[in-house]
């Protein structure tokens, strides 16, 4: 058991961390780029395809890095310490990791290629309104005529659904969750993009007869690699959520020590710093549970489990670090010019996206009798 | 990163797992499953067993018994030990008065208690606390004077766990009272408990035991060999000796294992007509604090991880705090799986209450120490605010 990382590893944190401190240096830079579509700098998403970020962790055979998922991690981090709105987990770990997986080799090297290249967005579009977190479709189903295939429905919300050059869709097909490739140019495509809480845009995709390529071969349900790919971007959002609450317990680390209340700096007040501890606690706790859970993701463990029980752990932590934030700040925690509220916002949201700490917890909760002790060296 | 454990590590780990559960006497390890009170007798052959195989104080120099293990090789012989119920090496002379002899002793010192401590034929109890001197240590009043060739103690401690079976006492007393800070003027003195003029006085808890004491001196003389390091240093070894009690405080084999029992027990009690095992509710319970349970074993691992220098790693203080939560969760649990049942505390033998049930109420109850001993939960908060986030 290691948590440590090797010189390369370090180096590449240096490197994104220097890249993504000087985009989002202040908060009024990420303020100015979340005002207009597509949501993200695409300048800065650019210079992180240079520096082989956004292939790290596909096959070089398809243009990619060749890294692993800790590489992953450690990107994932640094994005969530500045809230860079760039999509790295949404386009690389999920629609990406999508394609790694399941995509023929026409298909891998046409989007993962351009994808580390920086010239194609992708998203999934999987999430469908009356349902939460599941990993099958229901609301889009996808017929075959004469060898092509269409498909018909709704998907809502679909992160950078509007900006994406190429949607991997989940959809009914002969009664299985299968997996297509929509060009976003594709005849019968209707996309209304809007910002979200935190930002970031999301779009509601409409799909009326609209062409669609299976993604990879066999019409088998791919409903358990939807939730293999969920997984690993749960974890990869758990490192994306450590960044966010690292950042926001510091800054209101030094709020407490700059403020002054009743002519003393807030820090002396036990009440406070008491409540700051308890946010390291909780942080420090949720940081274990994550990178225990991306080295089960390195080594091809019980993915889907360990990521339930980071995605528990990230959420309780997050919510407590980001209500206490705001909280420790007083009103300057709910300003938009502050950008304390922001970081609660981009946890909420990550919350949401992918499932909650309930969600993970019911889930848990019917295993119990399944184990006596949970053995993380076993 | 590495996800698993070295092969040598796990070899190490397989080697006190077949240890503790075929070496140590079975009856003892009944008796700390079920929660029972262990006699003194109980305690010295466990700990008698774990010495003659070099595994009672692996921490100590080498010369004194110690093995030289990493911290990783430690925290795996601590959880299995816990794991396997067996009872850990007695904490006072194991943790805290061996290491600070070994530290700071003379040699004279380092002969004649050393090897007699680890072995435990020497029980040493420990006199910190007074009724006026608790988190805040420094305000003990405990005096020494000096008279001749010896120290002459008066005073008064209290929550001196154990001293009912101890033969020493090591004591922090006060020895210049005009000292400029209340930290300084403090000395470390070591005297057996039959001294004339000490008193023992038992303490009930609310779970019936006695466990803890109050201890009285009136004239007791120490000869002054027995004063440990220098005089009016203390205060240095004091804060060693604490450092120390905080490692391994996580208990997180011992709360694993209270978890395994609420699962094994909720089985075989009915409610709202099924197991209640089966309750969703209890299940989500259960998961909760087996998650945040996996969470704080984790951050164990990073902590000893990175404590290869000595000096315990800033994030102890979490694994203090957490894990005295996490076992009073436990107890808290066991209690409420009882039920009804766990009113019956003292039914006693004829009862058709069984024992873990009848244990439930009172271990609940004695679980709340956990938080306050070793530096309260409120002293780890001020820690990690003050040295990790600088407030």
């Amino acid at each position: 058991m290691d948590f440590s990382y090797d010189d390369e590893q370090n180096g590449l944190r240096e490197a994104v961390s220097a890249l993504l401190g000087r985009a989002y240096a202040d908060s009024e830079q990420r303020r100015r780029v979340v005002a207009g579509d597509p949501g993200f700098d695409e300048k800065t998403w650019s210079r992180l395809a240079e520096m082989g970020v956004l292939g790290l962790p596909f096959a070089e055979s398809d243009g990619g890095m060749g890294a692993g998922p800790v590489e992953v991690s450690i990107v994932a981090e640094e994005i969530g310490r500045v809230l860079a709105p760039e999509p790295f987990v949404e386009a690389v770990v999920l629609a990406g990791g999508l394609v790694a997986d399941l995509g023929t080799d026409a298909q891998r090297a046409e989007v993962l290629g351009a994808l580390a290249e920086g010239s194609l967005v992708p998203a999934f579009a999987h999430a469908e309104t009356g349902t939460r977190w599941e990993p099958t479709a229901a609301a889009v189903t996808a017929t075959e005529d004469g060898g092509s295939w269409r498909l018909t429905g709704v998907k809502e919300p679909v992160p950078n659904g509007a900006r994406a050059d190429v949607l991997v869709v989940s959809a009914v097909a002969g009664g299985v969750t299968r997996l297509f490739l929509v060009q976003g140019d594709a005849e019968g495509l209707t996309r209304t993009g809007h910002r979200n809480h935190d930002g970031t845009r999301s779009a509601k995709v409409e799909f009326a007869g609209t062409p669609a390529q299976p993604l990879g071969e066999g019409t088998g349900d791919r409903s358990g690699a939807v939730e293999k790919a969920l997984a690993r971007a749960r974890v990869a959002y758990g490192h994306e959520a450590l960044g966010a609450m690292e950042t926001a317990l510091t800054t209101t680390a030094e709020y407490l020590k700059a403020r002054k209340q009743f002519g003393v700096p807030l820090s002396k007040f036990q009440a406070l710093t008491f409540r700051a501890a308890d946010m390291y606690v909780s942080l420090e706790l949720a940081r274990s549970t994550v990178m225990w859970a991306t080295l089960v993701v390195d080594a091809d463990g019980d993915v889907v489990a360990a990521a339930d029980r980071a995605r528990l752990q990230t959420s309780r932590a997050s919510r407590h670090i980001g209500k206490e934030a705001i909280q420790l700040h007083g009103g300057i925690g709910v300003t938009a010019e502050y950008k304390v509220g922001h970081y609660t916002s981009r946890l909420t949201a990550i919350d949401h996206l992918l499932g909650d700490g309930d969600w993970a917890l019911a889930r848990l909760a019917g295993s119990v009798d399944a184990h006596e002790t949970v053995d993380p060296l076993a | 990163m590495r996800l698993s454990l070295s092969p040598e590590d796990q070899a190490f780990r397989d080697e006190m797992r077949t240890f503790f559960t075929t070496r140590v006497p079975q009856s003892i390890r009944d008796a700390v499953a079920a929660h029972r009170e262990l006699t003194k007798e109980q305690f010295v052959e466990a700990q008698q067993v774990l010495n003659a195989a070099g595994l009672a104080v692996p921490h100590w120099p080498v010369e004194w018994g110690g093995r030289d293990w990493t911290p990783l090789q430690r925290h795996i012989w601590r959880e299995e030990m816990q794991l396997a119920g067996v009872p850990e090496p007695l904490a006072f002379n194991a943790s805290m008065i061996g290491p600070v002899i070994a530290t700071f002793g003379s040699q004279e010192q380092k002969e004649r208690f050393l090897p007699a401590t680890a072995n435990l034929d020497i029980w040493w109890c420990q006199g910190f606390s007074e009724p006026d001197a608790g988190s805040d240590l420094a305000s003990l009043r405990t005096t020494a004077v000096r008279d001749g060739d010896d120290w002459v103690v008066n005073g008064q401690k209290t929550w001196t766990t154990l001293g009912q079976h101890a033969d020493w006492i090591f004591c922090l007393v006060r020895t210049d009272p005009t000292a400029d800070k209340r930290q300084r003027g403090i000395s470390l003195l070591l005297f057996p408990m039959d001294s004339p003029g000490v008193t023992l006085r038992p303490i009930e808890l609310l779970d019936g035991g006695f466990e803890v004491n109050e201890v009285f001196f009136e004239d007791v003389r120490v000869p002054a060999e027995n004063l440990v390091g220098e005089e009016n240093h203390g205060w240095d070894y004091a804060k060693f000796l604490l450092g120390n009690e905080r490692v391994g405080i996580a208990r997180i084999g011992s709360t694993k294992r209270m978890l395994v029992e609420a699962k094994e027990h909720a089985r075989g009690i009915t409610a709202n007509g099924a197991p209640l095992s089966e309750d969703p509710y209890l299940r989500a319970r259960i998961a909760e604090i087996e998650n945040e349970l996996l969470a704080l074993e984790l951050t164990a691992l990073r902590v000893v991880a990175n404590s290869a220098g000595g000096r315990p790693h800033p994030a102890s203080s979490v694994l203090k705090l957490r894990g005295s939560e996490l076992q009073q969760a436990a107890t808290e649990l066991l209690v409420d799986v009882a039920g009804p049942l766990s009113v019956a505390s003292f039914a006693g033998e004829d009862s058709d209450v069984p024992d873990w049930a009848q244990v439930a109420a009172p271990n609940y109850l004695n679980y709340r120490k956990v938080s306050i001993y070793g530096g309260s939960n409120e002293v780890q908060r001020t820690i990690i605010a003050g040295s990790i986030l600088g407030l």
